[in-house]
């Protein structure tokens, strides 16, 4: 057992740089093949700097809101759970609840009773990105606030910071209530939280929102940094409210009332 | 010694206990995985080559969805261009299980004997396996 102190630091640290140099040589080759091809944006997909959209709510009827929702639910396989555990990218509120700034008293009838829809407002100061530890919500550079399903760990801070109910935790297993699954977009799992994404896959390819599809021009989406886009020119003519303006979240949705 | 038998048959047991996975699989070589890629699409390709080479693609492919993953979601780009210059979507459910259409006899196959067990299915939905396309698979091995 001849061996001293100083000589094994001597072989612990002759061991070490080789182990790194070794381990590094290994990841150069490994590397290699991956990096030879590339990636790219599909050419056909819809882009803008900040996007938007104006619900023009005279146009829009209960069953108009259903007819969207269940659009939406459908392709995204959001689940029909109907208890308290519910989950919803895309919902009709009141008017006192969708708007509980407006002080006034009395409103007309026709507004006080109709539904508004309402969803995630892709705010441009979103306080569930300023939240999450995992950077899972994070704002994408066209201004969609967008979830990486993959790192969300379920704390729900988001879901504490959101101040308009946007997002749904799935307290257990969504599949056994998504009644028609579209194989061509997951589902979730237990534990993690979901909202809106402004459809990013649609636009990805082409294709506006799924619920300003089929919407009869109720909805308008485009551009906000765009003075000619269709927004805001709809904008430039009609008196518009956001939901809780006055929490500088920056809402991004837009009601024509 | 003192309690010399009781030392001994201690060791015995002990000896056994720990060579238990040892002893107790021998003669059971587990089956080598021989994943299918008979499924109708593939069939009809005139050119049955994946993305990437096969080698390639056996050693990399969680490393190739872990890339495709963060580049589809983080930066938004759909399109992959492999080292052949093809243009693929870079999609689990839309482009790869659109040819692998046999999961249970593709990736089940290696990951099973391998004890992997990856998560990607809690979430993307995999194809629908009619039951008789596992009882052709029978009859074909039989
Ligand atoms: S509405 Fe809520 S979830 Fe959507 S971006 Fe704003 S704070 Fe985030
Ligand atoms: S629940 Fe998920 S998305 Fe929300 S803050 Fe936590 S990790 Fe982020």
């Amino acid at each position: 057992m001849g061996i001293n102190r100083r000589e094994f630091l001597k072989i612990a640290g002759v061991s070490v740089v080789a182990g790194l140099g070794g381990a590094s040589a290994i990841d150069l080759l490994r590397r290699a093949p991956v990096e030879a091809s590339q990636v790219s944006p599909n050419p056909k997909a819809l882009t803008a700097k900040r996007w938007a959209m104006v619900v023009d709510t005279r146009k829009l009827t209960g069953a108009d809101c259903k007819r969207m929702i269940e659009a939406c639910h459908r392709i995204h396989n959001v689940p029909d759970i109907g208890t308290k555990q519910e989950v919803k990218w895309i919902w009709t509120e009141e008017y006192k609840h969708a708007f509980p700034d407006d002080m006034n008293k009395f409103v007309s009838d026709e507004v006080k009773h109709k539904p508004f829809l309402m969803l995630c407002n892709h705010c441009d100061q979103p306080a569930c990105v300023r939240v999450c530890p995992t950077k899972a919500t994070y704002k994408r550079a066209d201004g969609i606030v967008m979830m990486d399903m993959h790192r969300c760990i379920g704390c729900r801070f988001c879901m504490a910071a959101c101040p308009f109910g946007a997002r749904s935790f799935n307290f257990g297993d969504p599949r056994p209530y998504v009644k028609e699954e579209n194989p061509k977009y997951p589902t979730r799992m237990r534990g993690v939280v979901e909202k809106c994404t402004f459809c990013t896959e649609r636009l990805a390819e082409g294709l506006m929102p799924a619920c300003v599809e089929v919407s009869n021009g109720a909805l308008v989406f485009g551009d906000l940094d765009d003075p000619n886009s269709e927004v805001r020119q709809v904008l430039r003519s009609n008196y518009s409210i956001r939901r809780k303006p006055n929490l500088g979240t920056q809402p991004c949705v837009y009601y024509i009332v | 010694m003192y309690d010399g038998g009781k030392i001994i048959t201690g060791l015995v047991v002990f000896v056994g206990l720990v060579t238990f996975p040892l002893w107790s699989n021998v003669g059971k070589a587990a089956k080598k995985p021989d994943p299918k890629i008979d499924t109708p699409v593939i069939q009809q390709l005139a050119e049955k080559k994946c993305i990437e080479p096969k080698a390639f693609m056996q050693a990399e492919h969680m490393k190739i969805l872990n890339d495709w993953r963060d580049s589809v979601v983080r930066d938004g780009n759909g399109i992959y261009v492999s080292s052949s210059g093809k243009s693929f979507n870079m999609s689990l459910q839309k482009e790869c299980m659109n040819c692998h259409s046999n999961k249970k006899k593709f990736c089940d196959e290696c990951h099973n004997y391998a004890d992997v067990k990856p998560y990607c299915w809690t979430c993307h939905i995999e194809p629908k396996e009619k039951e008789k396309v596992a009882w052709a698979s029978i009859e074909e091995n039989s």
